[in-house]
């Protein structure tokens, strides 16, 4: 009997020649992550351990992502218990500002996370790097300083839901659509527990950065991870920069599912999801008259060169509609410079945007863009929850960027072929 | 350990940013936590809950991020256990290394309604509602959690093993 992609990485993780979903066992990990919010509670923790020293510097990276440049005392406070952690202990992969990026972006950037991995982040969408045939997953803090201790770490084997798309996509979608779109065909709790595997001719065709969106929004449907398959994007996206060998394992032709779900692609529009659950993904064009507020285009989901792109096609020789908070951010300091070099940034600042650094702020609410009571968001972010931007009263519609900006231009949800 | 307390019950998928809003990430003891548990969802909860009340609730309960946060807020608020339907498995995790007692037993909540009595023996799984007099078993933890139950979270489990590898 075969085994999935997850069930693969997670045997050989832990030693085993096989493992069956609902085992529980103890794997190693290739890379444990942690940023400003998640790291100083995790170092409290670890200090509780009784050892004095991660089990590889190399291999315990920490960003400074979500509350920075500092936004208030408290932010700066937690950023030096961060700071000082990771000068104490010398790891070569701490990320401050100037150097930093949106940890999901940055890390496969980086070359930091290569195939096959087993990568544990104190951030939920740490199952972003799924995207590069790894299994990886978001847990706490207090698990993620035992990782950082050990190198180690407890799983409960998942069960793997294989999605197949067919199809060639129609013009403005992308893989923000369609896992928009999955969520909304499963429901935010539909993969709880379990592992995604996309599959099938449509994300063959699609790009890393399409991958990365897909991958990245596995939690909103409740799983513990998300993985493509390895193949030649994969391969030439990861040899222009990994940073150690890497491993590729395949599902077996005979791999047992929990269940297998097809999905046509090809008949899926641009979609938005409404407030307050990813789950509520519809066609932009069903949206009906929404006005917005604010647009924001960037975060791990689609803070990348090819989601600026795309957000810079609409808005080039367009301005922002007057009642419009466009807030555009870069993934990276990387993304930041070649969005510069291509012209995307002078697009985005002759039509009206701002142009921000690197951060996580307002996706959750944070900083940077938050909403006061009543008013609407769209955003390429990945969550909508009641209040996740700000007021509890505000609301957030989720969509991919060539739609965000759209509706920036338009001043309310609509297709890029309607402005 | 028997639990008991007062029933709030809420409904499915109450995610990590209605039990601690992001703008609190900042803070880090459980006690100032604790003063905006639940604020997303309920901002009378954090000033009216008392010691040992139980919360009840349905589907996914802590999805979304993976603030460990959440837990800590709840079990600052002097929350005595959770009962869901069902938990978001990060939660879980939080919820299981922290110590924060939390059962998966879909007939007692929905046999509970906010203002009822439960008395939970979380040893045995059982779940007494006092006020219909109804008593239900939770589904039982798998051995290897327990383990870390017992030994009172994930940071006094891990220590133990590490001391042993080191006599």
């Amino acid at each position: 009997m075969g085994h999935t992609l997850a069930e693969q990485i997670l045997a050989a993780h832990a030693g085993l020649e096989e493992v069956h979903p609902g085992q529980f066992v103890e794997v190693a990990v290739d890379l444990v992550l942690s940023n400003d919010i998640t790291a100083p509670l995790a170092i409290r923790e670890f200090e509780k351990l009784g050892t004095t020293r991660v089990f590889d510097p190399a291999r315990v990276v920490i960003v400074a992502d979500h509350f920075t440049p500092n936004k208030d005392i408290p932010a700066a406070e937690q950023c030096r218990v961060m700071r000082e952690f990771a000068r104490r202990h010398g790891l070569p992969y701490y990320f401050d500002v100037g150097c930093m990026g949106i940890e999901h972006v940055l890390l496969p950037e980086q070359g930091l996370v290569g195939p096959g991995d087993v990568v544990v982040g104190a951030d939920s969408h740490t199952c972003t790097y799924g995207a590069l045939g790894a299994f990886a997953t978001g847990m706490g803090s207090t698990d993620i300083a035992v990782a950082m201790a050990t190198g180690r770490i407890w799983m409960r084997v998942p069960e793997t839901i294989r999605i197949i798309y067919h199809g060639a996509l129609q013009p403005w979608v992308g893989g923000k659509d369609l896992i928009l779109h999955t969520i909304g065909q499963i429901g935010v709790d539909g993969a709880r527990y379990q592992a995604l595997e996309f599959s099938g001719s449509t994300v063959d065709a699609l790009d890393m950065a399409g991958r990365f969106t897909m991958a990245n929004m596995a939690i909103e449907a409740g799983a513990k991870a998300g993985l493509f398959a390895v193949d030649g994007v994969t391969r030439a996206y990861v040899d222009a920069r990994a940073r150690r060998p890497y491993r590729v394992y395949r599902a077996d032709a005979d791999a047992v599912y929990d269940r297998v779900i097809e999905i046509d692609a090809g008949r899926i529009e641009p979609q938005v999801a409404f407030p307050h659950l990813p789950e509520n993904a519809r066609p932009v064009r069903q949206a009906g008259d929404v006005p917005i507020d604010q647009a924001v285009i960037g975060s791990c989901t689609n803070g990348r060169l090819e989601d600026l792109r795309l957000a810079a096609g609409v808005l080039r020789g367009r301005r922002v509609h007057p009642h419009v908070r466009c807030i555009v951010i870069p993934g990276s300091q990387q993304v930041y410079l070649e969005a510069l070099r291509e012209g995307l940034v002078e697009t985005f600042i002759a039509a009206g945007a701002a142009v921000s650094t690197p951060t996580c702020g307002p996706c959750l609410g944070g900083h940077m863009g938050v909403l006061a009571a009543g008013e609407r968001a769209v955003s390429t972010t990945n969550r909508n929850f009641r209040g996740r931007m700000g007021h509890p009263e505000s609301m957030v519609y989720l969509a991919g960027p060539a739609v965000a900006a759209a509706s920036a231009v338009a001043g309310r949800l609509a297709h890029p072929e309607d402005i | 350990m028997a639990i008991r307390g007062r029933v709030w019950k809420y409904g499915d998928h109450v995610d990590t940013d209605a039990i601690i809003p992001a703008r609190y990430l900042s803070l880090v003891t459980p006690a100032e936590l604790a003063r905006h548990c639940l604020e997303g969802l309920d901002p009378a909860f954090a000033s009216t809950v008392r010691p040992g009340d139980i919360l009840v609730v349905g589907d996914n309960f802590g999805c979304g991020s993976s603030r460990e946060h959440a837990p800590v807020a709840i079990q600052g608020a002097g929350v005595g256990a959770v009962v869901a339907r069902s938990f978001a498995r990060i939660f879980y995790r939080n919820a299981i290394n922290i110590g924060l007692p939390i059962l998966e037993c879909p007939a007692a909540v929905d046999d509970a309604e906010t203002g009822h009595e439960l008395e939970i023996n979380l040893a045995a799984g059982r779940i007494h509602n006092r006020t219909t007099g109804r008593t239900h078993r939770a589904e039982p933890y798998p051995p290897f959690m327990l383990e870390i139950i017992q030994a009172g979270g994930l940071i006094p489990y891990t220590r133990q093993r590490i001391e042993n590898r080191q006599t």
